[in-house]
């Protein structure tokens, strides 16, 4: 390379290209994975010319940016959030099923090399976790708390579209690195010296760096807005002991990303300096310490379990209560127990590392206290069950994924509790059953969740119920695949078989890759069958319409007003008189009321700061990890500039006339008592317009 | 466990244990999946038989405001803790009994030895007996062994699961760990953290031999060794797997091997990977030398030591044993046995 | 913004304070449109707080890591941290200063005088910083050479980052004043600014305790 592209490009050159490896050793297991690899980044390249293309011919450039991309409503950057986590499951989906089939084939080879399979496991880890859940959960939450608490949006909407920026922007060089690669092969938890300067120089792991980095930022931001709403924003009447669960759950996992993102921050940022500056934070020589590493992850790691979890188990709980068409039970023991969860999970993380070497004495005590973390958890699997005790138990989809889950989640208890006796773990430790372990919380806990929540929410995002029948089928397949996915892991586990491994020489090890694979392609049929539901219920939307907005019989605030929601929530903020906020008013008959006055709404203008971040958040981690020192500085000139000319704009507000509110929402009042009321067994007919029997009535059924 | 009772001969697992640490393991193992069972049955019984009783259409009483029971709170706080409680205990006791630090109580004095990572080889020193090997840990059988480990490269987990604990291997840091086999016998170990491209090649066997046939396999590899040259030393710096080790130190391919980047598909077949590596000597003081990242003393090696039993040529093992290390010695073939 | 929060008068009872510059009578208004920024602003410092917090702790781990090269007494000057010391105290007295005249002076010169003030102890605090780097960097005290320097050198610049940012957003917020008068956002921005400019005080009086005076003890 000339010193005359050596500025513009950096580092990068032509070897970056996913099948430079097998023009230079055309060997057949080279030339198969450039084929997958070029494959992976030709869909990604076209993915992204189809989108242009299509925006272009159908003239939506003007409405993406103004309805979308500029929007500070909290509720388009919830779905963008979590449009942008369902693509990123279905890149890292694809590379389980890629790695469950190269071990299936695995016994002395296998097809992929063994860097490609570690970028796979690389970059399934760190987009599941950072750009899969926490995207879907930071969705989630922006979309659901506001409603729930009876607001018109986050505290700080500017900042809330800055969050999804820096997320995208991690998330778009996880893309690109499909392109130009090659990604870390460092797993999720880049444990140094392995990813050091010294071990690994190449783009790599610095792609990894950047991506995280982005990543925790933006969940350090959305923690604080989050907490920060429910601190303040709450209607009145909602007091601590009336929020709904969700709401608790959302609470907790943002007061955690408030304190637990910055130790990753903290522990990317000296690895970066590491591998830029040659520091000597974490290498082996010149007085570095590699633990002080493993340490500070782990500070954020466990917590980051909690984070993923906590969301979902609110999400449970609404799932739970609603469709057993029953309060809560126990709901102060629930938010005891969550509270409790939270605090606890800052003081296990070194049950990450219990063969590190430290005293017997350490490892014990952190072995107990994280057993300590399952009395609370138990407790409020419990009290799950006795929600459903005495109910009328619905089998709708989000029931179906709630009950996989409780059933599930406990198997994945007790094998954590076998984890966390050090003397056990010194034997499973970083073995297969550790793999089986945590797909086997976060697949029933997270996802489950998560999908549970979309199913439950998202007709009160769009106004039509996600059709019921592939819905069904997808959940099924996603239990079912899951079982025979993880199950056999928990058998290799045991029998010794190491994670990460691209092969292994032990035939005893065959018939259980073997079945993981059929588990995994269940899995990927699960997927499918999520795309059939979209695609079903997008085309059968006037069928499945229904714009009162409340078709389970909910029992919170966000069921209270249409769907979708006008952008300002409610014309009126609501008074909140008990828990289960509109449950309440509709036993009372005091729902769908005509408010005495509707006052103008202020709400946040639009603002491109989120796109400004996005772009360049992008650029400076693409730069910095080709050595394109041009970029970083423009791209931080740009961002500083942003932001120092956003603290002298003074429009930021537009306000909406209360006469306009008013003619809105007198018309969907009209609608609802337009609206034949449905009984619960005729919920998922196309009868079900989102207006449910009087509560009085329902419960004869 | 009838899972894996097929493979059980090749002691994959410590479910299988083949010694007191993995024993006790296997039995904790089992203790609390049973004792936490009392907390998880319930649900995988109860869930589906409150889903159909209640199911929406049933007949079962509906009580949609019930919302709190002292006695059922009582329950659901009250049984978690007491398992906890029990638990808690047992990981009390059993973490302290099985520090993998605390050395084996036993009459007869432990083995030490020294195990040091590298991408992607395992060396092993014996400093009594001033012998080294590599990829292959020889143990007397029922006696303690004392492990004193470090890494050559990055972080590194060793692991003999029929014989007990794992415990990660660090650069610049030493670690120990005490293991004791029962009986004779041939254990699979490995490297459980990932380390780079042939980790999954970094494996090595534990063989344990009666304390004669200990004896003998140390003399014989002191007469019949290989030397431990700077070139050996530098051969394992030079991330290689074992077979390509083997290869270059048997003269073969000795220029291809040093260089850094090998193609994976032509890295020969697993069987190079069995070929013995034993050495006769080593440098005085290597393990530490490589801890504190001085480079090894070559002018004082292990050759000098006195051993406790005199050479004789009628110790050699007799050719059915499993070892059947003399042809490997002898010629310094590439035939050595397979796990 | 204002309707936004209004609501919060209709509660039971008076609406908690932020426990940041409570305006005076004259800003009632503003007072509760800052309410939510404030609390958000500690927030985040809050999670800053572990960020240094950490840094501390890597630092302290780190002491023994000299791997043979310059240690604390042969690289760290008193007088100069101490003179650092002093600019940044006085610093957070002469914003104090600015923050009285926000709360009780409808007076703009006499706030601007205070937050030029402020300024130049900033800029000669980080100035200072940059020649006490620059002279340890001649001692042979560079990053690259230790664990434990690497530890310094992850600390102590990260506030002096912190101090940058904070001057520049001081003239931003002056570039405000000039530009919109002492509006409500001016005011806004004014008030979370104090409380990063003290709690970076707070800060470096951790640094200069347990870098500069454990160091040299």
């Amino acid at each position: 390379m000339n010193d005359s592209t050596h500025w513009l490009l950096g580092r990068l050159d032509a070897s970056a290209l996913p099948f430079w490896d097998a023009l230079q050793h055309p060997t057949t297991k080279n030339v198969i994975n450039a084929v997958i690899a070029s494959g992976a980044a030709s869909m990604v390249v076209l993915g992204a010319i189809a989108v242009v293309i299509g925006l272009t011919w159908t003239r939506r450039w003007g409405w993406l940016w103004r309805e979308w991309l500029t929007s500070p409503d909290h509720k388009k950057i919830g779905i963008m959030f979590i449009a942008l986590a369902l693509v990123m499951l279905a890149r890292a989906v694809i590379e389980a099923v890629l790695m469950r089939l190269q071990q299936a084939f695995g016994l002395d080879g296998g097809f992929l090399t063994a860097d490609h399979f570690g970028q796979l496991f690389t970059t399934h880890g760190t987009i599941m976790v950072f750009f899969m859940a926490m995207p879907f959960l930071t969705g989630m939450i922006n979309y659901v708390m506001p409603l729930q608490i009876g607001t018109r949006d986050l505290s700080f909407p500017v900042m809330n579209q800055i969050s999804l920026g820096l997320t995208a922007a991690g998330a778009a060089v996880v893309m690109i690195s499909l392109v130009l690669a090659p990604f870390s092969t460092g797993g999720w938890t880049g444990y140094p010296t392995f990813t050091g300067h010294a071990a690994n120089p190449g783009a790599g792991v610095d792609y990894w760096i950047w991506a995280v980095t982005l990543s925790t930022l933006s969940s350090t931001l959305s923690g604080i807005n989050f907490a920060v709403t429910i601190y303040k924003r709450r209607a009145p009447g909602m007091s601590w002991m009336r929020l709904p669960l969700f709401t608790w759950t959302a609470l907790c996992t943002a007061i955690l990303m408030i304190f637990a993102m910055p130790p990753l921050t903290v522990a990317t940022a000296l690895l970066a300096l590491d591998r830029y500056l040659d520091f000597h934070l974490f290498t082996a020589d010149m007085g570095g310490n590699m633990m002080n590493y493993i340490n500070l992850f782990w500070a954020f790691g466990h917590p980051e379990v909690y984070i993923l979890i906590l969301p979902a188990f609110g999400i449970f709980s609404e799932v739970f209560s609603t469709f057993a068409g029953k309060t809560l039970y126990g709901y102060k023991a629930l938010v005891i127990a969550t509270l409790a969860i939270a605090v606890l999970s800052f003081t296990v993380w070194l049950h990450h590392f219990f063969t590190m070497g430290q005293s017997a004495h350490i490892n014990a005590v952190f072995g107990i206290a994280t057993m300590l973390i399952g009395i609370p958890t138990g407790v409020k699997i419990y009290d799950w069950m006795l929600t459903l005790f005495r109910g009328r138990i619905r089998m709708s989809v989000p029931m179906i994924y709630a009950s996989g889950f409780l059933m599930l989640f406990v198997l994945g208890g007790l094998t954590g509790i076998v984890l966390a006796v050090p003397s056990v773990d010194y034997q499973v430790h970083n073995s297969l059953f550790l793999v089986a372990h945590f797909h086997n919380m976060l697949i029933p806990g997270l996802l489950f969740g998560m999908l549970a929540g979309t199913n439950f929410w998202f007709p009160k995002a769009f106004g039509f119920r996600l059709e019921e029948r592939w819905g069904r089928r997808a959940a099924y397949a996603w239990i079912i695949g899951f079982m025979l996915a993880f199950f056999p892991l928990y058998a290799l586990g045991v029998l010794g078989m190491p994670r990460r491994t691209v092969a292994f020489f032990t035939p005893a090890y065959l018939p259980w890759t073997l079945t993981a694979l059929v588990g995994a392609t269940i899995v990927l049929l699960a997927m499918a069958c999520l795309v059939i539901q979209l695609w079903v219920s997008v085309r059968d939307r006037h069928l499945n319409a229904m714009p009162i907005g409340d078709p389970w019989d909910g029992r919170s605030l966000e069921w209270a007003v249409s769907s979708p929601p006008p952008e300002y929530n409610f014309p009126v903020i609501p008074e909140v008189y008990g828990r289960d906020a509109f449950m309440l008013e509709k036993e009372r008959g005091k729902a769908y009321q005509v408010p005495d006055e509707f006052p103008d709404i202020v709400l946040p203008a639009n603002s491109p700061m989120g796109v400004i971040f996005a772009v360049t958040g992008t650029a400076m981690a693409f730069g910095l990890t080709w050595y394109q020192w041009w970029m970083v500085l423009l791209a931080a000139g740009i961002t500083l500039a942003a932001v120092i000319a956003r603290g002298f704009c003074r429009n930021t507000t537009r306000t909406l006339s209360g006469e306009e509110v008013r003619r809105t929402h007198l018309t969907w009042l009209a609608q609802v008592r337009a609206t034949t009321p449905v009984a619960r067994s005729r919920e998922q007919s196309t009868d079900n317009r989102g207006l449910p029997v009087p509560p009085v009535e329902g419960a004869i059924q | 466990m009838p899972l894996i009772a097929g493979c059980s001969d090749a002691h994959l697992s410590f479910l299988d244990p083949q010694g007191p640490i993995a024993a006790a393991q296997r039995q904790h193992f089992w203790w609390v999946i049973a004792i936490t069972l009392t907390v998880v049955l319930p649900v995988l019984v109860l869930t589906p038989l409150i889903l159909w009783r209640y199911r929406y259409g049933g007949r079962a009483r509906y009580r949609p405001q019930w919302e709190f029971s002292l006695r059922a709170d009582l329950a659901i706080w009250g049984i978690p803790l007491l398992v906890f409680a029990v638990l808690a205990t047992l990981t009390w006791r059993s973490t302290i009994a099985l520090d993998p630090y605390r050395p084996l109580v036993s009459d007869q004095p432990p083995l030490e030895v020294q195990v040091v990572g590298f991408d992607w080889q395992w060396l092993f020193l014996y400093p009594e007996q001033g012998i080294a090997t590599v990829d292959e840990l020889v143990i007397p059988a029922g006696r303690p062994v004392s492990l004193r480990l470090t890494s050559a490269s990055v972080m590194q987990g060793f692991f003999v699961p029929a014989l007990g604990s794992q415990i990660d291997v660090m650069n610049h840091m030493v670690t120990r760990l005490h293991l004791e086999a029962d009986a004779p016998g041939v254990f699979p170990g490995r490297n459980m953290q990932y380390s780079g491209k042939e980790f999954y090649r970094q494996r090595f066997v534990t063989r344990a031999l009666s304390a004669d046939a200990f004896a003998d396999f140390t003399h014989q590899v002191r007469a019949q060794g290989r030397s431990f040259t700077p070139e050996v030393f530098s051969l394992l710096m030079a991330k290689n797997t074992h077979a390509a080790l083997a290869r270059a130190l048997d003269g073969t391919e000795t220029a291809a091997i040093t260089g850094r980047a090998r193609q994976t598909d032509d890295a020969g077949s697993p069987a190079d990977d069995s070929t013995p590596l034993r050495f006769k000597h080593f440098p005085s003081g290597l393990f530490e030398a490589i801890a504190a990242h001085r480079a090894p003393d070559w002018s004082q090696d292990t050759s000098s030591l006195s051993t406790t039993r005199p050479l004789s040529p009628d110790s050699l093992l007799p050719a059915s044993s499993p070892l059947s290390i003399h042809p490997a010695l002898a010629a310094a073939a590439p035939t050595g046995a397979t796990p | 913004m204002t309707a936004l929060t209004s609501r919060h008068t209709d509660r039971a009872g008076a609406p908690a304070r932020h426990p940041g510059l409570n305006l005076g009578h004259a800003h009632r208004e503003g007072e509760e449109s800052r309410e939510e920024m404030v609390f958000g602003f500690w927030v985040f410092m809050m999670s800053d707080m572990i960020l240094f917090g950490l840094l501390f702790g890597t630092y302290v781990t780190m002491l023994g890591g000299t791997a043979g090269g310059p240690g604390p007494k042969d690289l760290f000057d008193m007088r100069g941290a101490f003179f650092e010391t002093m600019l940044l105290l006085v610093s957070s007295f002469t914003f104090g200063m600015a923050s009285l005249a926000l709360k009780y002076r409808d007076d703009r010169r006499v706030l601007v005088g205070w937050l030029l003030v402020t300024l130049l102890l900033g800029l000669g605090f980080v100035a200072h910083e940059l020649y006490d780097f620059h002279r340890m960097f001649e001692a042979g005290g560079v990053p690259s050479r230790s664990g434990f320097l690497s530890a310094f050198f992850s600390l102590v610049p990260l506030h002096g980052l912190h101090v940058t940012v904070a001057c520049i957003w001081l003239i931003a917020l002056l570039g405000q004043l000039a530009v919109h008068g002492l509006d409500a956002q001016t005011k806004n921005g004014l008030i979370r600014l104090a409380i990063l400019w003290h709690f970076l005080d707070i800060v470096w009086i951790g640094i200069f305790s347990l870098v500069y005076l454990g160091g040299l003890a």
